[in-house]
């Protein structure tokens, strides 16, 4: 116990290093949602037989923007992606530069999810939203949302669990954090407690994640 | 008042088309409900798609009192599906709404005052029998009482039409004449058009005044429920009147015609087979009977069968002459073609199982 408190690399970078994971996982989860959730209505609303049928486009977006996306592994995309990070943000340094290719990871992802989620609400709701009289921004507002809300938490949680571990990577080519912290010292360096004490923090972190979504999703769920 | 003219849907399946509604008309009086009976794939779905726009029907139109709903643009779909409430077989509740949201929901769609929204809830779930359930989520209600919020729902957008698209098919008896009795007595208080879309013959019985039989897209019978059950031919007399297998019965005469009569209205009430044995001087079998009371009107269904010696032509005009329908049903020579003489219809003997 002594040990961890007497290391110096501890002392001094750990919670530079928390507040940047923090930071990472906190702004790529905000826009991962704030386009994620669009893209993966607009998925589902657009397959023929859906709300507002667009094949070609559906197709089109399907295959190209999300499954190309999602096939390139995480660690290529984000070398790929910092001269767009670079682009948008004026560096390709820092837990900021670092959130760009996060999200833009995790967008296809969670909108995959999104889709998956809205795909499970029943049909007869949606027929009986359209019988009522709804336009389709109604249905989608007032049915397909709050209907799978409890669902679309819980995907969300896993979004930002993915994001933990994929801000990790993101450490190691100038992001920062925690990831950072645990190959510098850890791996390099041989210093066996910093990575003990970096692995421990990612768990509890994902742990946290992890329950207070559940709490929210089942607090959420009135089926 | 509701009018389906020569309803037509065709779907297209690749090259192939298939006819789901091949000419369907319907005509519904205010304050008066009719049943539509049929098996799966006889075009019930199909057509209470067409009526809610859900799908538009290939040709043909439907008008509710005056307004012409087939022809609607797209943009005042929406409208004429507000003058249609509807009453499904799972009810379809939102999950994330109480019960008394999703009687709100749509006077929502069209922004309603808040102040009037509540008082119309609590005036809808008083009408339907559900007073202080307002809170409750669907999960936390039986499925009568889920059934009960889906006909307040329906009726949130004061529609002119209810359709009821196997209202009660998900429910145990008891609760199914629950719905059915509610049904009832809200078409009278509210002067509702009411057209139940059902494969239980007890639905029909119990509540319609009018009813269609549909067959592979057509309606192949239809009229009054007393007027329908009166007719001996019909196929929907032998669903509403069904007769059960006739057993053999020991010491019964071995041979002789056996005939079908169908008394209906007064002639139920008069004792005309102790007549018919007065007056020809001959024995009589019933082998099977059924009496209901249909569309307020008594009716009774009996197979009967006469002795070997019987003046059969003289029995049957005699029947005739007092207004009585009957016919020839067979004659049985001995006891193991007496057997045979299944119910003359089984199509609805099974009232129970899902239609979908």
């Amino acid at each position: 116990m002594n040990e961890i408190f007497s290391n110096p690399v501890l002392a001094k970078a750990l919670p530079e290093a928390i507040v940047e994971t923090l930071q990472m996982v906190g702004i790529s989860a905000f826009f991962t949602v704030l386009i994620g959730l669009p893209l993966g209505v607009f998925l589902h609303v657009t397959v023929p037989g859906g709300l507002r049928p667009l094949p070609v486009v559906n197709r089109i977006v399907s295959d190209i923007v999300v499954n190309i996306t999602r096939s390139i592994p995480f660690a290529i995309l984000m070398v790929a992606l910092i001269p767009l990070a670079r682009l948008l943000v004026g560096t390709s340094l820092g837990p900021v530069a670092a959130s760009v290719s996060l999200s833009i990871g995790t967008i296809p992802f969670f909108a995959r999810l999104v889709e998956a989620c809205l795909r499970d609400v029943h049909h007869g709701k949606i027929d009986a939203a359209q019988v009522m009289g709804s336009t389709r921004m109604q249905v989608i507002s007032k049915v397909m949302l709050p209907e799978s809300l409890p669902a679309l938490v819980a995907a969300a949680t896993t979004t930002v669990v993915t994001l933990v571990g994929y801000s990790a990577m993101a450490g190691l080519v100038g992001g920062g954090g925690l990831g950072k912290l645990a190959y510098n010292y850890g791996f390099q360096r041989f210093d066996v407690t910093v990575m003990i004490v970096t692995i421990v923090l990612i768990i509890v972190l994902v742990q946290l994640i992890q329950l207070t979504g559940e709490w929210i999703s089942r607090s959420l769920d009135h089926r | 008042m509701i009018t389906v003219t020569d309803l037509r849907k065709v779907y297209r399946q690749g090259k192939k088309e298939v006819v789901a509604l091949d000419g369907v008309s319907l005509s519904v009086p205010k304050g008066s409900i009719h049943g539509i009976i049929g098996h799966s794939g006889a075009g019930k779905s199909t057509l209470v798609r067409c009526l809610t726009l859900l799908d538009r029907p290939t040709s043909g139109s439907v008008n509710i009192d005056g307004t012409e709903l087939s022809s609607v643009r797209d943009s005042e779909i929406r409208a004429a599906r507000r003058r249609i409430g509807m009453v499904f077989q799972h009810a379809n509740l939102m999950d994330s709404r109480t019960a008394a949201g999703n009687v709100a929901h749509p006077m929502e769609l069209v922004k309603a005052p808040k102040d009037k929204i509540r008082a119309k809830v609590a005036e809808l779930l008083k009408l339907v029998g559900l007073e202080g359930f307002e809170n409750a989520y669907p999960s936390q209600l039986s499925g009568g009482q889920r059934q009960r919020v889906g006909i307040a729902r329906a009726l949130a957008s004061d529609p002119d039409v209810l359709l009821c698209d196997e209202p009660t098919s998900a429910l145990d008896p008891a609760t199914t004449d629950e719905i059915l009795d509610l049904i009832q007595d809200l078409t009278r208080r509210l002067q509702l058009t009411v057209l139940i879309i059902t494969h239980e013959m007890h639905v029909v019985k119990r509540v319609c005044g009018s009813v269609s039989l549909l067959s592979k897209g057509r309606v192949i019978e239809s009229g009054p429920l007393a007027e329908v059950a009166s007719d001996l031919d019909s196929k929907l007399a032998r669903a509403l009147l069904p007769l059960p297998a006739s057993e053999p019965i020991k010491g019964a005469l071995q041979a002789g015609p056996v005939l079908e009569i169908l008394f209906s209205g007064d002639g139920a009430k008069e004792p005309v087979l102790t007549g018919v044995a007065r007056h020809f001087d001959i024995d009589l079998n019933v082998l099977a009977g059924s009496v209901e009371t249909l569309g307020g009107q008594q009716f009774g269904h009996l197979r009967v069968q006469l002795g070997d010696d019987a003046d059969c032509d003289a029995v049957l005009g005699y029947l005739r002459s007092r207004g009585i329908s009957v016919k020839l049903a067979g004659s049985i020579a001995n006891e193991a073609e007496l057997a045979e003489f299944a119910p003359a219809d089984t199509d609805f003997a099974a009232e129970t199982g899902d239609s979908k």
